[in-house]
């Protein structure tokens, strides 16, 4: 089959040609920017936190009437009912472990400062998330550690919030270890913390452990962490548990009994916003709402697009189809298969949408330029644009499926008629 | 004549069913998604304080070290310039702005203590802001220089508290002291929260924070730094405080300075007294840098990049998505049309003037449009029903005001009107011979 009949035919319609083309093109161009903006939330979303989430739940309390943690005697009485408290989470049969902890990765409350090589040293080599909690830390949050040793109970010191002495040791993770170190042997090394001038020496270094917060600003230092053997008093607590296989459910009821009777004076309140004993599985959704939000948005234009793009060409080409009538009873009067009429049909539709999908590229190509630019986002490969084609090229022939069909029964007949 | 076309159309529109569902539907869709998204965007951009916006003054100086900042001072201010600046007394209203978070317990009701967020602001705020009291009033320039135990709440809280009573008169527990509690707000939900907004140009775009709920607990500035003493948020510091959260000798900036100056003289002086000030700092030795800012509270949202990049992203898109509709639906009529060549012939040969089925041809589309926006505003109730069930800070907000209801129709029938001019003078330059030769 030769395409002169086609394009011959095709510079009749002209108006018509164009609409389909620039429509195509339009679609292919967001659709493809859109899949790679799903893409990119959803690889966010899916970044792995560094805990091993599974069966870990955190509680969220407050002393009511507790020291104010000012001076060492009502510090010391704080740190008397955190113990208390972790000692009976601990012994609860469904409980497999628990930590006392400041905050937690995907919770919006962080402890960040910089870190220095050097006492005098000005600027910050470092930026980091800071988590204090006990020698259970590391195994209720089952980070992996790749480097030196955990915190032993011998290690854990306690202090109120407000004090500002940092522990002769710390653990970091890679990532920070990498940045302070980058020749290695990051492992006996003394680093800065905030404005010490006593060195921290690091003892051990685990394999990821993201910040808590996970909106933008915190993208810079997202997986430098320090972690810090310090039990934080102050008048609220929060304690990282770890449920025994399968019994996660059974732990979270038990735990709230528990608490209250050790110590009734205290408020475990659940809000509207969220609950003071909550899953890791729940944290994790809360923390990536807006982004999955984001992502489904995207993927219910992309569906709501390509329908509409497909049934513009099924009334386009069912117009043309039913203007040609008699041409087409004509050619296959002469002689012209079904076969052919349908063909005729499907390579016009491929030649529009071809010419739309090279338009496509360019515009694809510029909208990423352009949100790069004003969202500062990252550069799309290839691969979506080339998947985006192969998508709107698909599209155009599923739509023209059925008028070339219809096309196709015209009965020759129909030459007879009229003319 | 128009009602004769309008009947032309109902006819045309009922013979294709399924061809003219496709147009409103895709209508239907580009105006649902494109309302949808503008409305928020209108909910978020737009001016907080009508009609007294362009009187509201943020002034900035900058205390930090000369390496701290480079060319924009800090976003708010050290304790001893805001406190310099507000008992100057320059502008026509002034109000200081710190912010904590307080035990609050009230010693009458049965409730558990909750922790809130307090605002510590001075007497100016609730006239300058032209903030709504449902009971009592704020307090008085007196209060602020006594130190006075009084406390003004939201009508949040007096509701959880106090169950929507007048509670003026009654005492509230904040931290360790009692207050007096002298005003309850009225509902008031700016957006966005407008005289917290700070910091933008650092979030990188993740600002639907700016547009949460205003402080429960408002006090007298003083007062406020007396009982809840060591509680307070600095913006940045530039050596760690001694005492964290207590900041009034701090090397930290925390506190936020308003001021209302209503004519352009008032302003230019003004600017002058903060340019002076900032040199006679650094004179003393106090400033290491001399630049102030006076921007108006538009200027200052529109530094902080107060709109959410999501929501922009999301305008964005829905209005490629309405050209596509658009040039749908086009392709559309314009078969439609067309395929109707032998009937216009004939109403050209009866002496039916161009004009004529030019305006006829629009009046299909048009009603095409108007079917569309019933479509398209029922979608963006749907659109905004999903808004509304978002985590996001604004997601209360997402309503359709009677503005937008009236734009969401007289866009869709300009669309339609749009789409529909093209094929109309395509078909109103039929020829008539040619197509009863064929008839």
């Amino acid at each position: 089959m030769t395409l002169h009949p086609i394009l011959a035919a095709l510079r009749r319609h002209k108006a018509g040609v164009v609409l389909i083309a620039l429509q195509i093109a339009l679609t292919l161009a967001i659709v493809c920017n859109a899949i790679f903006i799903i893409g990119q939330r959803i690889q966010r979303i899916q970044r792995p936190s560094g805990m091993d989430e599974k069966n870990l739940f955190l509680i969220t309390q407050l002393w009511v009437g507790a020291p104010t943690g000012d001076d060492q005697a009502s510090t010391d009485k704080l740190d008397s009912m955190l113990r208390t408290d972790l000692a009976t989470l601990r012994n609860l049969p469904d409980v497999e472990s628990a930590t006392t902890m400041n905050t937690i990765p995907l919770i919006n409350s962080s402890w960040t400062n910089g870190i220095r090589l050097k006492p005098d040293q000005k600027d910050a080599t470092a930026h980091a998330a800071f988590y204090f909690g006990d020698e259970q830390m590391l195994n209720t949050m089952k980070v992996q550690l790749v480097a030196g040793r955990a915190f032993t109970a011998a290690d854990v010191q306690h202090r109120g919030m407000r004090a500002k002495d940092e522990p002769p040791i710390i653990i970091v993770t890679q990532a920070l270890a990498d940045k302070l170190f980058p020749h290695g042997g990051a492992v006996g090394k003394g680093v800065y913390l905030a404005n010490n001038t006593m060195p921290s020496t690091i003892v051990g270094v685990i394999k990821r452990l993201q910040a808590p917060s996970t909106q933008n600003w915190a993208n810079s230092f997202f997986w430098n962490s320090v972690l810090e053997p310090v039990r934080l008093d102050a008048n609220y607590s929060r304690y990282l548990v770890r449920a025994k296989p399968g019994r996660l459910d059974a732990a979270m009821k038990e735990v709230r009994e528990a608490l209250f009777a050790t110590n009734p004076m205290r408020v475990i309140d659940d809000s509207a916003e969220h609950n003071s004993i909550e899953s890791l599985d729940h944290i994790r959704a809360r923390a990536y709402r807006a982004d999955r939000g984001m992502a489904i948005l995207m993927g219910v234009i992309c569906v709501i697009l390509l329908g509409v793009t497909g049934a513009g060409i099924v009334g386009l080409t069912s117009f043309w189809v039913g203007q040609r009538h008699k041409q087409i009873g004509v050619r296959r009067a002469l002689g012209a298969r079904k076969v052919d009429i349908l063909r005729y049909f499907q390579t016009e539709n491929l030649l529009i949408a071809g010419v739309g999908a090279i338009a496509g590229i360019i515009l694809a190509v510029g909208l990423n330029l352009w949100l790069m630019h004003r969202f500062e986002m990252d550069r799309m490969p290839v691969l979506y644009v080339l998947a985006g084609v192969v998508v709107v090229l698909t599209l155009g022939q599923a739509a023209v499926l059925a008028p070339a069909r219809r096309a196709a029964n015209v009965p020759p007949v129909v030459a007879t008629r009229t003319v | 004549m128009f009602a004769y076309y309008l009947n032309l159309a109902l006819h045309s529109l009922k013979r294709n069913k399924v061809l003219t569902a496709l147009m409103v539907l895709a209508i239907a869709v580009g105006i649902g998604a494109s309302m949808t998204t503008l409305t928020v965007m209108h909910l978020l951009s737009g001016d907080p304080l009508p009609g007294r916006s362009a009187h509201i003054f943020y002034p900035q100086v900058d205390a930090s070290p000369a390496d701290f900042t480079k060319s924009e001072p800090l976003d708010v201010l050290d304790y001893r310039s805001a406190v310099d600046l507000w008992s100057a007394h320059r502008a026509d209203r002034q109000a200081l702005i710190a912010n904590s978070q307080i035990k609050v317990r009230a010693p009458d009701a049965s409730l558990p203590p909750l922790m809130l967020n307090m605002l510590s602001t001075t007497s100016d705020f609730f006239p300058m802001f032209d903030v709504p009291f449902r009971y009592g009033q704020g307090w008085s320039a007196q209060d602020d220089a006594r130190h006075s135990r009084v406390v003004v709440i939201s009508s949040d809280l007096n509701d959880k508290l106090f169950h929507g009573g007048n509670s003026v008169g009654r005492t509230l527990r904040l931290k360790d002291s009692d207050a007096r509690i002298v005003g309850v707000l009225a509902p008031w939900r700016p957006s966005p929260l407008f005289y917290d907004v700070r910091g933008g140009r650092f979030a990188n775009g993740d600002t639907a924070d700016f547009y949460g709920k205003p402080e429960d607990v408002f006090t007298p500035f003083y007062t406020g730094l007396e009982i809840n003493d060591g509680n307070f948020w600095q913006f940045t510091c530039w050596h760690a405080p001694d005492k964290p959260g207590h900041l009034e000798n701090a090397p930290c900036v925390w506190v936020a300075l308003w001021v209302q100056l209503n004519d352009a003289p008032k302003v230019a002086a003004y600017r002058n007294f903060l340019d002076h000030y900032a040199r006679e700092q650094k004179a003393l030795g106090r400033f290491a840098k001399t630049h102030t800012r006076l921007r108006t509270l538009m200027q200052w949202l529109d530094f902080n990049g107060v709109v959410p990049s999501d929501v922009k992203l999301q305008t964005w898109l829905a209005f490629a998505f309405l050209a596509i509709c658009l040039f749908n639906t086009i392709g559309l009529l314009l078969a439609k049309f067309l395929r109707r060549g032998g009937e216009i012939g004939v109403r050209r040969a009866l002496g039916a003037s161009r004009r004529a089925v030019f305006a006829q041809c629009l009046v299909e589309a048009g009603l095409i449009g108007l079917l569309g926006g019933i479509g398209g505003w029922l979608l963006t109730m749907l659109g905004l029903w999903l808004v509304r069930r978002q985590s996001v800070a604004y997601a209360d907000l997402a309503h359709l005001d009677v503005g937008m209801f009236f734009t969401t129709f007289v866009s869709a029938v300009v669309v339609s009107l749009i789409a529909g001019a093209l094929p109309a003078l395509r078909a109103s330059r039929i020829a008539p011979a040619l197509q009863l030769k064929t008839l």
